[in-house]
């Protein structure tokens, strides 16, 4: 199925978990995740099922005035 | 830094449920690359530094160490920024991401922009996103314009800290209007932080000699062709117009009144 991430689109297996999605792309650090505007706090991560058309933010700091 | 016991003659600044000794904030942005950030912002000596919130790299710079690590919240305070939203709602998404991002980090700097030239803050949605913001528990420094009524009317809202421009964002032009500035200070019950507009340690003096209670900047610094020097000169031309505020400066004269004694003079 089609979901986007930060504006990207790809393609991920149906039902997939927000935590495996995340080990697979091998985001690590410091980060936060929006799925249709809406925040998912960590403690989520493992339960947060994808769905087709999602719109995922995933964020971090960066230098700024 | 959160509340220390206050010694006597200390002179700290209180923002909100936040004390700091140093009244020099500065962004981390523009700077070559992190170790320039990092030496500049030790230099400066600042407590407080901004960050932006953005997307990650994903597939990229795996490496390259990320900001919250070179910065730890054990040493500074930080401060995310909503820089580049144009409208309320988006200003408190950020502000929501940012507090997930950082374990519930709830102090945020607020600028809600009118357009990119002028990159002046438009002051109706700054209020919008202001009020829920208070009302959600962020503790919020807001960046606004130099008008002392806006600046009431942030403070009666909740903000914590009034954040007036010197002149545009990153424009280097220095104070523009001191009048309105010495205005908000006199006016203002929360601190007032200029932040925007300082292109030399002269104008961070002016401001501090204003009577402000700190000063925020980014671009003066990290655009000098020595950053970690400029950020030196910073530190010292905040401390030093602070203590001139504190002196109580003389007035101005339009002529000139000595400074040896006329009595005692061996000469006609």
């Amino acid at each position: 199925m089609k979901i986007w991430i930060n504006g990207f689109e790809k393609e991920v297996e149906k039902d997939c978990l927000l935590a495996r999605l995340i080990t697979e792309m091998e985001i690590e650090g410091r980060f936060a995740v929006e799925i249709n505007g809406e925040i998912i706090p960590r403690a989520f991560f493992q339960s947060r099922i994808i769905l087709e058309n999602d719109k995922l933010e995933i964020v971090t700091a960066v230098g700024g005035g | 830094m959160k509340k220390k016991q206050k010694k006597k003659g200390d002179d700290l600044l209180e923002v909100g449920s936040y004390q700091f000794s140093s009244r020099l904030m500065v962004g981390t942005g523009k700077y070559k690359d992190i170790d320039e950030a990092r030496q500049a912002i030790l230099a400066s000596g600042a407590e407080v530094i901004t960050v932006a919130v953005r997307r990650v790299n994903i597939g990229q710079d795996k490496d390259s160490p990320n900001l919250l690590d070179v910065f730890p919240a054990t040493k500074f305070t930080m401060l995310p920024n909503t820089a580049g939203c144009y409208d309320a709602n988006t200003a408190i998404r950020t502000c929501l991401l940012a507090r997930e991002l950082m374990d519930g980090h709830s102090l945020v700097k607020l600028e809600v922009l009118g357009d990119e030239r002028t990159l002046y803050p438009n002051v109706i949605e700054t209020i919008s996103a202001a009020k829920t913001l208070c009302e959600d528990g962020f503790e919020v420094w807001v960046y606004t314009t130099d008008d002392p009524i806006v600046a009431t009317e942030l403070e009666d809202i909740g903000c914590s800290a009034i954040m007036p421009l010197a002149a545009p964002i990153g424009s280097g032009l220095g104070i523009q209007n001191r009048y309105s500035i010495r205005s908000i200070v006199e006016n203002s019950g929360v601190p007032v932080i200029v932040d925007a507009g300082v292109g030399t340690a002269s104008d961070a003096s002016v401001a501090m000699e204003l009577g402000c209670d700190g000063v925020l900047m980014n671009t003066a610094i990290a655009g000098a062709q020595k950053p970690v020097l400029m950020a030196s000169a910073m530190r010292k031309a905040v401390s030093a117009g602070r203590e001139a505020y504190l002196s109580g400066r003389i007035p101005k004269k339009p002529y000139a009144s000595a400074s040896s004694p006329i009595d005692g003079k061996f000469f006609d």
